[in-house]
């Protein structure tokens, strides 16, 4: 909004799509539930600790999961976790966004093979968005991953959603 | 006395403060703990299992995994375990550059516990300017060997790579650096006025019950007994070096209070830079991949060998039938067996002080369910 500010001197009306303007709010402040699971985790605290910032994509850590818009699934799912992790993203509310972090939520990563505990890809229990290959990804990589969600957002339609 | 109704409450395994994926049934009366029983295997990753499967060099990148903040001294750790049971000696720079990575690891691990640990109780500033840092260690070790924090680094008999360029001069320049920040973090954080409010007194572990529970590392330290298995037991070079082992005083407190045990790893983040000084100033120049085996495979046998990790003491206990693979490995996990005080520590106390307690044990749940 800094723009808009500065364009106009007295009282005005933008016009915009609904569609645009949601889009806009949702992906400029997505609010993450902190939830770290494994080695992955401690990338995603450095992604938004000092160095990296990930405030200034309007991802703040939110302890709750009522208040968060995006989990970002870090780290090795067990079995024991996946039923958990289910019921934490039917507690957000909608709408609800889902970053896969690192090759053990995509797919089992280094446990697929004799991990008798690990789920082989968290997309089996919830529904991901983004993938973000690496193990760990470097926080560049998670970074890009949110950049490609709010890209997906971006082009959301409230409209097509509802048909 | 009057007496209230008892309550579970769960605390986890979703929590910002249980440092993972542990899950705590906390009994309680009112706002005081009466018992705590933490839950286990959220994270649980079958490291054991794999290591039947894999051959002695494929289990390296799984230790890594186990306590994911120290990856360096898991690697050196298993890696000395190995080279015991196949009785090889690597050459000298090989066990100085482990000694240098092992300590700069020790830092980051520390830093970790103590950022994470402010913002348990509380502030949020300390994290930040230790996470600056961090990731300057974090570049060091990624100009040497490519990754930041699971390297694969440390093999048996030596090393995936040399030192990169520059390395020695920008190491130091680091650990200047770094010590400014241990005096803004102890500024900051461990004489903060609030902070010792809510450690100080708080989780008092004596020595006795300590060593009784098979505790370890900095919380073992942190309750007045002198034991490191850097002096204690020495392996690689460790006997070469001149460094303090800092025990807890109970400067605001009780001896082996929360406070103690937070102290403590700000202290041996200092003894951590004087090692590393001295190792680079001796660090020679030679070979690193002279000692380095074509095919590792022992006779048959089995070791017991410990490390001073960050959190503790790390064994590997490994048996070998004479195969490529290793018939058993079993891990001593310090954060596990550090784990198992933590009913003790809190009981009688506050629900609140529970976050203090649990932090200051500084547990990595890699490491605890492996
Ligand atoms: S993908 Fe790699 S770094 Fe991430 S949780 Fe799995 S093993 Fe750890």
């Amino acid at each position: 909004m800094g723009l808009l500010d500065t364009e106009f001197s007295d009282d005005n009306i933008v016009i915009t799509k609904v569609d645009d303007l949601l889009n806009w709010a949702r992906l400029s402040s997505l609010w993450q539930m902190s939830f770290g699971l494994a080695c992955c985790a401690i990338e995603m605290m450095a992604t938004s600790a000092s160095h990296y910032d990930f405030d200034r994509f309007g991802v703040i850590p939110r302890p709750s999961p009522r208040q968060a818009d995006i989990i970002i699934i870090s780290g090795t799912v067990t079995l024991k976790m996946a039923t958990r992790i289910k019921r934490l993203y039917e507690q957000m509310p909608d709408p609800k966004y889902i970053i896969s972090m690192g090759s053990c939520s995509n797919s089992g990563g280094p446990y697929w093979e004799h991990g008798y505990h690990v789920l082989k890809g968290v997309d089996r229990v919830i529904p991901v968005d983004v993938y973000v290959p690496g193990c760990p990804p470097r926080p560049e990589a998670l970074l890009e991953g949110l950049l490609t969600l709010q890209e997906k957002i971006r082009n959301e339609s409230l409209v097509k959603k509802a048909v | 006395m009057l007496k209230t109704e008892q309550m579970v409450l769960n605390m986890g395994p979703q929590h910002p403060s249980t440092h993972g994926v542990l899950r705590l049934e906390l009994e309680l009366e009112g706002e005081v703990i009466i018992n705590v029983k933490p839950h286990l295997g959220y994270l649980h990753r079958c490291f054991e299992k794999h290591c039947e499967a894999m051959t002695y060099p494929q289990i390296i990148p799984y230790v890594d995994r186990l306590d994911y903040l120290a990856s360096m001294n898991n690697e050196m750790g298993y890696a000395i375990a190995v080279e015991r049971l196949l009785d090889i000696k690597v050459p000298e720079r090989v066990e100085y550059i482990r000694i240098i990575m092992a300590e700069l690891q020790r830092i980051a691990s520390h830093m970790v516990a103590v950022g994470t640990y402010g913002i348990d109780i509380g502030a949020f500033t300390p994290f930040l300017y230790l996470f600056r840092d961090r990731e300057r260690i974090l570049t060091l070790f990624e100009k040497t060997c490519g990754a930041r924090l699971l390297y694969n680094y440390i093999w048996v008999g030596g090393l995936s790579h040399d030192l990169p360029i520059n390395f020695v001069n920008e190491t130091r320049d680091f650990l200047k650096d770094f010590k400014k920040t241990v005096i803004e973090v102890n500024n900051l954080l461990s004489y903060n006025k609030i902070f010792i409010e809510r450690t100080a007194n708080v989780g008092v572990l004596p020595v006795d019950s300590a060593i009784n529970y098979g505790i370890t590392g900095p919380n073992l330290r942190a309750s007045g007994l002198k034991w490191d298995i850097r002096r204690n037991d020495p392996y690689s070079i460790y006997d070469r070096f001149d460094f303090e082992i800092p025990v807890g005083e109970g400067k605001h407190g009780q001896v082996g209070d929360c406070w103690d045990r937070y102290f403590l790893r700000v202290q041996e983040m200092v003894q951590s830079i004087r090692i590393i000084e001295q190792a680079l100033d001796q660090l020679p120049e030679g070979e690193i991949t002279s000692a380095l085996p074509k095919r590792i495979k022992p006779v048959e046998g089995q070791i017991y060998s410990r490390v001073e990790n960050p959190k503790g003491e790390l064994g590997f206990f490994i048996v070998s039938k004479g195969q490529l693979q290793p018939f058993r490995v079993k891990v001593r996990p310090p954060s596990f067996i550090n784990l198992s005080v933590l009913g003790e520590l809190c009981k009688g106390h506050l629900i609140a002080d529970v976050v203090a307690i649990l932090g200051s044990i500084d547990i990595v749940l890699g490491e605890v369910d492996r």
